[in-house]
């Protein structure tokens, strides 16, 4: 575990040069949803029965929070994944040292769930400070997101690892993330949505996370039980761990 | 390029052992990389694999390195089953890959001290080290600078620099030196020179023959996977060549032909180049002569010491630069 965390120590010490790039998707982005939304088009809404008590900018901002930071954690399983394998061949180097291909791919992942836990935790305070958090158990969510995060960037790791070119990256961004993000129950529960892509969202982590980042910060119920949100968002923690671990070994030391 | 094969390689060997292979094989799929080869590394030495371009070099380092796992055979690196104790291995081995994997999203010293945090080095231990490792590599001015500016050779001395973070008993080196310029090449060649001086044993693939000549005390020469010859270089020279090479250009493709003619005469090995005439012999001035098939008949001529290149040459029939394409 020391080893994997020195690759996350790696990523640390490279964003701080590099966070600037990252404040308007981790940050702006999701606070002009929040106004606009939930301020502005909040305002419109009358029949709030649908939000359990909730406002509508309560409603939507455990959504937006792990939203964004799902779509940052998408990010990281794609263009620096290749970049560490091949473009600057940061992890083959880090291979060559008592650090093995599964700790690279640990320690990105921890990197990772930091990175998202921090990201989550100034989202959640800024948040609150604008009334869009109604109880103190949102500190939960930041544990959430990081683990929703993670749901999606292990998969998404071992998917870059196998394959050669970045080709595929944008098409995943613009047609599985960004439609994830909308659909997933982030402005509207999916009850309003088709049966059918009630149960696509439903394959996913994002939603499940989602449902269990409201239900802590605002107890609104959800249509399944919080274990059953859980379970699915730790079944793809540990599925994508376990095939990430397995494609960087067979990148990184063929 | 006539170095002198003797005297060259001072570096005492010791008897210590610090890594065997036997029936080393590396297969991609049905690509069989490295088929079957056995060599000793030991402690003190500089070892050289020597081989044109796909002869299995960089597959037999991966596999010394344990980044590359063994298809078949056995080998044992400080001791140790590198299937079950990569890790401790890698702790004991420097490595300077044949591409280039500094990181760029980094500064020079944060290339050391990261990597050295790799090692489990403590961050006030690589503190001096990384100020010592700068000093070597020639590189302290440009110390807070980005990787990318710095020129070839800055960049190959930086992981060189790397290499050596966790003071390293066994230093791989692949191609160390391809794609420099001459004066980038001597500079690095300085810093190997020191590090064998200083009694670091080096494992070194290369094609170059004038470095494996002067930098190995002992070699493998590879192709296609195998090992066709090991020894010193002086040793492997004095086995496979005479002394000299006659190095000749006609005038006319006939008189090359007659002048191949004529070293068969003589009893002499010839090797008929595309552009030239190789003929081997123990005195080449007294050859010489003789090889002149008509008057002015050769528009060049020029004899040195037998090489590496030729003993390749002659075990293979290939020169190191044809055998690579």
């Amino acid at each position: 575990m020391t080893a994997a965390l020195r690759v996350a120590e790696r990523e640390v010490r490279f964003f701080r040069t590099a966070w600037r790039a990252t404040v308007f998707s981790a940050f702006v982005a999701p606070l002009l949803y929040l106004l606009a939304l939930g301020t502005g088009l909040g305002g419109l809404i009358d029949d709030t029965s649908g939000f359990g008590g909730a406002t509508y900018a309560q409603f939507i901002a455990p959504g937006l929070m792990v939203g964004s930071v799902v779509q940052i954690a998408a990010n990281a399983g794609l263009w620096p994944v290749m970049a560490g394998h091949r473009w600057i061949g940061f992890h083959r180097a880090a291979v060559s040292t008592p650090v093995s291909a599964p700790d690279v791919a640990t320690g990105w992942l921890v990197w990772v769930a930091g990175r998202a836990a921090a990201q989550s935790a100034i989202f959640l305070v800024i948040a609150a400070v604008l009334g869009a958090i109604g109880s103190p158990a949102a500190v939960l969510s930041i544990v959430i997101a990081a683990l929703t995060a993670v749901a999606f960037t292990a998969p998404l790791m071992a998917y870059t690892a196998s394959v050669d070119s970045d080709q595929a990256f944008d098409p995943i961004m613009r047609v599985l993330v960004t439609p994830l993000f909308l659909f997933s129950g982030t402005f509207f529960p999916v009850s309003s949505l088709p049966m059918v892509l009630q149960w696509v969202v439903g394959v996913f982590p994002l939603w499940h996370g989602t449902e269990l980042a409201r239900t802590v910060s605002t107890g609104v119920d959800s249509p399944l039980h919080p274990v059953v949100h859980l379970a699915v968002v730790l079944v793809w923690v540990g599925a994508g761990w376990l095939v990430a671990r397995r494609a960087f070994v067979r990148r990184l030391t063929p | 390029m006539s170095v002198g094969a003797e005297g060259t390689n001072t570096a005492p060997a010791g008897d210590e052992v610090l890594a065997v292979a036997t029936g080393l094989v590396k297969r991609f799929g049905s690509f069989v990389a490295v088929n079957g080869i056995d060599f000793e590394i030991r402690r003190g030495e500089a070892f050289g694999f020597l081989g044109p371009n796909g002869a299995g070099k960089t597959s037999a380092m991966r596999m010394l390195g344990c980044t590359s796992p063994i298809s078949d055979g056995q080998l044992r690196v400080f001791g140790l089953d590198p299937k079950r104790d990569g890790w401790k291995i890698r702790s004991r081995l420097g490595v300077v890959p044949q591409l280039d994997n500094l990181d760029i999203d980094l500064s020079v010293e944060e290339n050391l001290y990261i990597y050295g945090r790799y090692f489990g080095l403590r961050r006030q231990e690589l503190l001096a080290k990384v100020t010592d490792l700068l000093e070597f590599a020639q590189l302290s001015e440009r110390r807070t600078s980005t990787v990318d500016p710095l020129s070839g050779g800055m960049k190959r001395r930086l992981t060189i620099a790397r290499a050596l973070i966790n003071d390293p008993e066994l230093i791989l080196l692949d191609e160390p030196t391809t794609g420099l310029d001459p004066q980038a090449r001597q500079l690095l060649w300085d810093r190997l020179w020191d590090l064998k001086s200083s009694g670091t044993s080096l494992v070194v693939t290369t094609h170059y023959m004038d470095e494996a000549e002067q930098l190995c005390d002992r070699l493998v020469i590879m192709d296609h996977g195998r090992i066709v010859d090991e020894g010193g270089p002086s040793e492997l020279i004095a086995r496979h060549c005479p002394r000299e090479v006659i190095e000749l250009r006609y005038r006319r493709p006939e008189f090359h032909e007659r002048g191949a003619a004529a070293a068969a005469d003589l009893g002499l090995r010839a090797e008929s180049m595309r552009d030239r005439l190789l003929v081997y012999a123990d005195d080449g001035d007294a050859v010489v002569p003789k090889l002149d098939v008509e008057p002015d008949s050769i528009s060049s001529v020029l004899v040195r010491r037998s090489s590496l290149e030729d003993v390749f040459l002659t075990l293979t029939g290939r020169s190191l630069v044809e055998a690579g394409l």
